[in-house]
């Protein structure tokens, strides 16, 4: 049994695709890390400090979590779900009365979701807290309060999608607001007087029409799958990359040590 | 190699068999004609205008880039508007309403509610058309006919049967619509075309239909 073990990790697919064994060396746990495309975010040395739970909250992480839950329940969800008026509800309906499984993954969903704006917000106080928006980390700030703008965008997105009157009055009460946006709403200041009308304003390009229909329940359908995720995809590669390029997650002032 | 005797540019010849000729031919252009300088490799030749001194190449890599950037601002012009659609599946903004006949004094008719959200009061005097959007953030309200007003489920805005706000977040009446009567004798109403209450549109003639 051992000589086939052995057999097996010598052979040259098993060297080709695990590159370094359990050798514990500095040098050969750096290298485990550097190699693996997914622990390669990861920096190779963190300080001390940057383990201290009381210290991060793990808010940050936790947030990254919650997205990965959220896409792949998100993914298994859109497997049951037709984005057009006709079908909405009763997909959701299907989805939480017939489907194996498919209370507790809308649920997973749903309430991940909430969590996730939840913890956006701690994350957000505890940066606050700490001054970890103060230099180098200006920029870092700057990405984060746009991450958080996406997040709650794929939050608002998200809650149209049962297609129930919660969620059209919801999205409708919402999406009234962007009537009043200076320069490109109907109703906003000095909109009217770039000849904005109620079918040509921002409103209107957000909800496909002059009201909450079917083009609303497609757009949001697009924006919440593909177009939101992907460009908040882009903006934690940045966050997370300008982590370790602003000097590691924060910490409490050493004074030279460690 | 076979045609390392032509001139090249450098007057170098390429081939090392034909070294010693390069001390000699070097100098015979510098007599003939004045010394031209030549552009050397890291640095740009003098007075030379960059991409703006249009030769041949720089013409071609011109267009080529002009070509790209109009594609590109063609696309996004092309994407945006795309997203402005022509045609919207929407109920049409003016509908017939029926004969004067169909409603009953004092009474608000919900009938057109569902469909266009207009209500149609009839007064003794005649009619007026409510528009059934709340004027605080847009939700439809209802009709309490015991309460004898409108009240709107969303944040409990309320409303007297005239669009007047009396209760909850509502900073301003409920429109009145364009309301009239059809060659058929059917009202006709035009939701496109509202009367607000604090702009002193109440009085036009259009947003009340006299008729007893």
């Amino acid at each position: 049994m051992l000589k086939l073990r052995e057999k097996i990790q010598q052979s040259e697919v098993w060297k080709s695709i695990f590159r370094h064994n359990y050798q514990d060396t500095n040098r050969n746990r750096a290298l485990q890390i550097v190699d693996n495309v997914f622990l390669h975010l990861h920096p190779i040395r963190i300080s001390r400090h940057a383990t201290n739970i009381g210290f991060t909250w793990g808010m940050g992480g936790i947030t990254f979590l919650l997205f990965i839950v959220l896409t792949i329940t998100g993914v298994i969800l859109m497997f049951y779900y037709r984005p057009a008026a006709e079908y909405a509800y009763d997909d959701m309906k299907y989805l939480m009365n017939d489907v194996a499984f498919g209370p507790l993954i809308r649920n997973m969903h749903r309430w991940g979701a909430h969590a996730m704006v939840i913890t956006v917000m701690l994350h957000m106080f505890r940066v606050f807290l700490t001054g970890s928006y103060k230099p180098p980390r200006q920029f870092n700030w700057v990405v984060g309060v746009i991450l958080l703008v996406l997040t709650l965008l794929l939050s608002f997105t998200g809650y149209l999608l049962p297609w129930a009157q919660l969620a059209i009055w919801a999205v409708t009460v919402g999406t009234n607001m962007a009537r009043a946006t200076p320069l490109l709403g109907h109703e906003g200041p000095f909109g009217p007087q770039l000849g904005m009308r109620i079918d040509n304003d921002v409103r209107f390009v957000l909800l496909g029409g002059t009201q909450v229909g079917p083009p609303t329940l497609l757009r949001f359908y697009v924006g919440h799958c593909i177009f939101l995720p992907l460009i908040a995809a882009v903006f934690m590669a940045v966050h997370f990359w300008r982590i370790r390029k602003d000097g590691g997650i924060s910490g409490p002032t050493t004074n030279g040590k460690d | 190699m076979e045609n390392s005797n032509a001139p090249n540019p450098a007057g170098v010849p390429s081939a090392p068999s034909t070294e010693p000729q390069i001390q000699k031919p070097a100098p015979v252009p510098a007599k003939a004609a004045p010394p031209i300088k030549k552009p050397k490799q890291d640095r740009p030749p003098e007075d030379d205008q960059g991409i703006w001194r249009i030769s041949r190449r720089n013409f071609f890599s011109i267009a080529g880039w002009a070509a790209f950037f109009v594609f590109i601002a063609t696309s996004t012009v092309g994407a945006l508007r795309m997203m402005f659609p022509r045609i919207l599946y929407e109920p049409p903004s003016a509908f017939k309403a029926g004969f004067p006949e169909d409603f009953i004094i004092g009474e608000v008719s919900e009938k057109y509610k569902d469909e266009f959200r207009v209500w149609i009061v009839r007064e003794s005097e005649g009619f007026y058309a409510l528009s059934a959007i709340c004027t605080h953030l847009g939700c439809t309200p209802r009709w309490l006919a015991s309460d004898n007003k409108f009240k709107c489920p969303c944040h409990g805005s309320g409303f007297r049967m005239s669009g007047i706000n009396f209760e909850g977040p509502a900073p301003r009446p409920l429109e009145r619509l364009k309301i009239s009567m059809a060659d058929d004798g059917e009202l006709l109403i035009d939701r496109a075309i509202k009367f607000r209450f604090e702009d002193g549109d109440w009085v036009k003639p259009e947003c009340y239909l006299k008729y007893s």
